[in-house]
């Protein structure tokens, strides 16, 4: 039976862990290789290095990165973050990553979904995408809009559109984060969540509120999510994927254990 | 050990190569020396992707290397696509022919509320005296990305569920294959691929 997936997402800056599922860890808690090993050892079911890193001068850093996180990481590996042309996303792989995630960029240029889709198959390719409700809307929920540039900047397209536009391009996966929901801890928007889900074929990766293991339940029963990202819940008394997990196994939800 | 693995420009072997070399197997990557796959000790054919781009394995003139291989007994390993091409074709490129070692097609997943592809971590059900998978236990997950899928036959050796019953491993003497990423299939996974360095002649004993 297929399981639900655990993503530990990993927010990088100049090579370091700046935001994220972040455990105690006085050694070297700012280290994405150690880090990502250590989500890995402890259950989850996928790594997702987010690069935050603004600067063109980074990208040499970030590559070196994902070279030493990849290195001894046998578990699915999705790397994000300033990839905006097929050549960013091919070094990206080259060192590494087996997925890679796209979001600006994509809006800015859709083609590039194809273009990566092309040279290294739909299951490489998962776009981000960032939406908030839009009030005035006829439906809030399926029209919500679209933003770039980390929720900053409009992007002039709802959310249910531009998604199915991305499977059509040949997108393995959808990573959809509520604007609405983030870093609030309130719950995931499993409402935006069931609406994308619903309308695409490929599977939507859910980001964004959780706070409590009911979270997770409820995004992956009512949010027909089909992956969850975790991250500040390890800061709430769950001390590790494989906790969670077993947490959801308990409550009904079918997870890779053991783990 | 040494490995040979075939690159036929179809996605990326650097996770495939990062887990033989964890596992101490020694790698050679090749694109077309003939003479080289000839006379391997191991075979890979990783895939992700399109089952159209092991046209390039025809226009090499890879395809009768690797058949001539098989026929001297070295093991090969396919993943992924690379398991699919075993068969005779797949619907994803109806025009390529496959190997065809095994006489089956890869088709695409049956229409259904279930999402396509097959992604993420799903459970094997071994079937006895597999080598490839000795050693794995029921309830063991492996890691699938895939929209197309081999049928369950005699030469299975896993079957795995989504959808419908398919083959997430196929295995018969020396040529072995399988659906899923060993190498991204964590302690299971390195498990599967520490059993294919490890294959020999009287291993097969136990089929």
């Amino acid at each position: 039976m297929i399981t639900k997936r655990i993503i530990a997402c990993l927010d990088v800056r100049d090579g370091r862990v700046v935001k994220g599922v972040q455990f105690v860890d006085i050694v070297d808690a700012g280290d994405p290789a150690v880090q990502a090993a250590r989500h890995a050892r402890e259950g989850a079911d996928e790594i997702v290095l987010l690069d935050i890193t603004a600067t063109h001068e980074g990208r040499g850093t970030l590559l070196d990165t994902v070279r030493r996180t990849a290195r001894e990481l046998f578990v699915p590996f999705c790397v994000g973050g300033g990839i905006r042309t097929a050549d960013d996303a091919a070094q990206v792989f080259e060192a590494g990553a087996d997925k890679v995630s796209v979001n600006s960029a994509a809006l800015k240029d859709p083609m590039l979904i194809d273009a990566i889709g092309r040279s290294f198959g739909a299951q490489a390719v998962v776009v981000a995408i960032d939406a908030r409700r839009d009030p005035e809307a006829t439906d809030p929920v399926r029209d919500a809009q679209v933003y770039v540039q980390g929720g900053r900047k409009l992007a002039g397209r709802r959310v249910v559109e531009w998604a199915r536009e991305t499977e059509d391009r040949g997108a393995g996966e959808i990573l959809l984060t509520s604007m609405n929901s983030d870093g609030m801890r309130t719950g995931f928007d499993c409402e935006l969540t069931a609406a994308v889900s619903e309308a695409v074929g490929i599977p939507v990766i859910a980001s964004g509120g959780a706070g409590t293991v009911a979270h997770f339940v409820d995004v992956f029963g009512r949010g027909k999510a089909d992956a969850a990202l975790a991250a500040s819940i390890f800061h709430f008394g769950i001390s590790s994927a494989r906790s969670l997990k077993e947490e959801l196994a308990r409550a009904g939800v079918s997870v890779r254990l053991p783990c | 050990m040494r490995v040979t693995v075939i690159d036929y420009k179809a996605g990326n072997l650097t996770s495939v190569l990062k887990a033989l070399r964890h596992l101490g197997a020694e790698t050679i990557v090749t694109d077309g020396d003939l003479a080289l796959v000839e006379s391997s000790e191991r075979i890979v054919l990783p895939g992700v992707g399109h089952f159209a781009a092991t046209e390039r394995l025809d226009a090499t003139g890879l395809t009768p290397a690797i058949r001539a291989a098989i026929a001297r007994g070295v093991p090969f390993l396919g993943i992924c696509v690379g398991m699919q091409w075993l068969y005779a074709g797949s619907s994803e490129a109806p025009e390529q022919p496959g190997l065809a070692h095994f006489s089956d097609q890869c088709e695409h997943f049956a229409e259904s509320t279930e999402k396509v592809p097959h992604v993420g971590w799903n459970s094997l059900e071994v079937r006895k005296g597999s080598p490839l998978l000795a050693n794995v236990e029921p309830g063991e997950f492996v890691y699938f990305t895939h929209s197309y899928k081999a049928p369950v036959t005699a030469n299975t050796a896993a079957v795995t569920h989504y959808i419908e019953p398919f083959a997430s491993a196929v295995e018969r003497g020396n040529v072995m294959g399988v659906q899923f990423h060993p190498e991204k299939s964590g302690a299971t996974g390195l498990k599967i691929l520490r059993n294919f360095l490890a294959w020999n002649e009287a291993g097969k004993g136990t089929e």
